[in-house]
């Protein structure tokens, strides 16, 4: 049983709304040198992930595609998040974004780390849309690795 | 029946779905703290008590197997068996019982189709001819069964209301074609399809047709003699039935020549080593014991359906449409995907700038139960240039309320979105 308190509000945050509308970062990087394409099947979610990786460093990331409200600002909002990181940081961030939305958040875990991307906890109480929230990511992990093939939240 | 509202209603006096609604237990529930609106009737719809209830009894009172015991439970499950069996042939009016063969559902019965009779009758350069807006289990087992045999699956097209070509589709009926295969109403549309006009064009030149009639049975009344077809497929889930069972009607004629889909036991008549003898139809391709308390249940529910009469169905279904069509083409920014002029129970939709998942969800926190997305009919969304659409699709309990809280949800989501 889904608790009966949950309110669409709390996933439909205004951040999030307001990155769907006008996502940050949403072109084709022209100079990328990897990328990486999300694909979820059953939504039609679809988005493609442009990185610039040079010396360690995510020194410029884009994407392009099309998918829902969640899908979107997250892409959105990743890519504002890792401009600047390093590989390291940037799998250390997927994985703590992966246990907040799946509602695994340990001790270990700094919120600052996240920022702005804490407005993805009320995902949690939404199982169905978890895969929404973590496409962008997958395929972003999939850049970093230099895997070129389409990856799947299937 | 047209969406325009030309025809003059004539519901039953009696007919009142909000009282009817009141025989299907899961609907009586708080969704998120809201009264359930379940629209979801095309994926499945709820079952009335004497469904449940002709479940419950089997497995109380006559659980055991048919065919096989010469004790009194297993002759009392053979009868309910076999006259549920009558009830399907009564219910689309097939000539003999002996042509309904029950399956796991409209999905299996066109795998037997594509595996038995396909597969004797499709040879190299021939060709199945589906349409554009077929569910993914009307076109899958055609694809399959035509890389084996080096064949082709050719699409009927359809326009940008979701409705056939059917000058097109004359031009398909070329002597390779061996087999049409259409559904009767679109699932992702609501699109009724002329497949008594279908069949007659193939039948014209020699070419047999299967209709998947799926989303057909709980809506409309349906006479394979009359429609003369030569297969027709539906699942007992979508019209107040149980899941896990279906039917396969055949022509006789054609099911006698077919060879087995599956071996086992009930569909031999004797068995050695050297040599098996087929059981007579319907048993022939009946392998193994079937879903028993699925036959009766679904019996039940024909029983239901006839008693609060499937022309008072059609008329109030065709009503709720007609109503929430005109409701929500008064809305900004909404997209109706399926215009066709003779429609069913359907009403497939998009909003300007607001992804179909998105609508599903706040949707379901007002309590209101809808599909979104592509509807195993991915085609279809191709063709409309769209990744997926947010579904209502109704069945006799739904009211012309319950269609003002989908408009008020929708109006809810456009206003989070604004
Ligand atoms: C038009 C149509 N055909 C076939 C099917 C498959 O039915 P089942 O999954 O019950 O086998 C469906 C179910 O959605 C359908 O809508």
């Amino acid at each position: 049983m889904m608790p009966e308190s949950r309110d669409v509000r709390d996933l439909y945050q205004d951040m999030i709304l307001e990155h769907s509308k006008r996502p940050e970062n949403f072109y084709r990087l022209p100079d990328a040198n990897r990328k990486a394409e999300g694909f979820n099947p059953l939504c039609g979610d679809h988005f493609t992930i442009f990185l610039k990786f040079d010396n360690d460093t995510v020194t410029d990331i884009s994407f392009e595609g099309s998918g829902c409200a969640i899908s979107k600002a997250s892409a959105s909002m990743m890519t504002a998040r890792l401009k600047g990181k390093s590989k390291s940081e940037a799998q250390q961030l997927f994985a703590q974004f992966q246990r907040l939305v799946t509602n695994q958040t340990n001790k270990a875990d700094d919120e600052t780390a996240l920022g702005k991307l804490v407005v993805f906890s009320g995902v949690c109480e939404f199982p169905v849309r978890v895969k929404c929230a973590i496409l962008a990511w997958h395929a972003m992990m999939s850049a970093l690795d230099q895997t070129s093939a389409a990856v799947s939240t299937e | 029946m047209s969406i325009t509202a030309d025809r003059v209603s004539t519901v039953a006096a009696g007919f009142d779905a909000a009282m009817l609604s009141k025989d299907f237990p899961a609907l009586n529930q708080l969704v998120h703290g809201k009264p359930l609106v379940y629209l979801d009737n095309a994926a499945t719809s709820q079952k009335p008590q004497s469904v449940i209830d002709a479940i419950t009894r089997f497995y109380q009172e006559d659980c055991s197997n048919i065919h096989r015991g010469v004790h009194l439970l297993s002759e009392r499950a053979t009868n309910a068996y076999e006259e549920a069996r009558l009830a399907v042939q009564q219910f689309i009016h097939a000539a003999s019982h002996a042509e309904v063969i029950f399956v796991r559902g409209a999905t299996e019965a066109i795998n037997l189709v594509a595996q038995s009779y396909g597969r004797t009758q499709v040879q190299p350069g021939d060709a199945v001819l589906v349409s554009a807006m077929e569910h993914h289990s009307n076109i899958v087992p055609w694809q399959m069964l035509c890389e084996e045999k080096g064949a082709k699956v050719r699409v009927i097209p359809m326009n940008d209301r979701g409705e056939l070509v059917l000058e097109e589709y004359e031009k398909l009926l070329t002597p390779e074609t061996k087999l049409v295969a259409v559904a009767h109403v679109s699932n992702a549309l609501g699109t009724v399809n002329p497949v008594r006009r279908i069949i007659r064009m193939a039948h014209e030149r020699g070419i047999p047709v299967l209709v998947d009639g799926a989303q057909a049975v709980p809506h409309l009344q349906v006479d394979v003699q009359d429609l003369d077809c030569d297969f027709y497929v539906f699942s007992g889930h979508k019209m107040y039935g149980p899941t896990g069972i279906g039917v396969l009607y055949g022509k006789q004629r054609l099911l006698e020549a077919m060879p087995p889909y599956q071996g086992g036991g009930d569909m031999i008549s004797s068995v050695t080593f050297e040599k098996t003898t087929y059981n007579s139809l319907p048993h022939k391709f009946e392998a193994g014991t079937p879903d028993i308390s699925g036959v009766i249940g679904l019996g039940a529910a024909i029983e239901y359906l006839t008693r609060v009469g499937l022309d008072n169905v059609a008329v109030h279904e065709h009503d709720l449409l007609v109503y929430a069509t005109e409701q929500i083409t008064r809305l900004p920014g909404v997209r109706v995907i399926g215009t066709a002029k003779e429609k069913a129970a359907v009403l497939s939709f998009v909003l300007d700038g607001i992804h179909p998942h998105d609508v599903g969800t706040i949707l379901d926190q007002e309590g209101i139960a809808v599909r979104t997305g592509h509807h195993c009919a991915q085609p279809v969304m191709q063709f409309f240039g769209i990744p997926a659409t947010t579904r209502a699709s109704f069945a006799l309990y739904n009211t012309e309320t319950e269609v003002d809280t989908l408009m008020r949800g929708i109006k809810t989501v456009q206003e989070m979105f604004a």
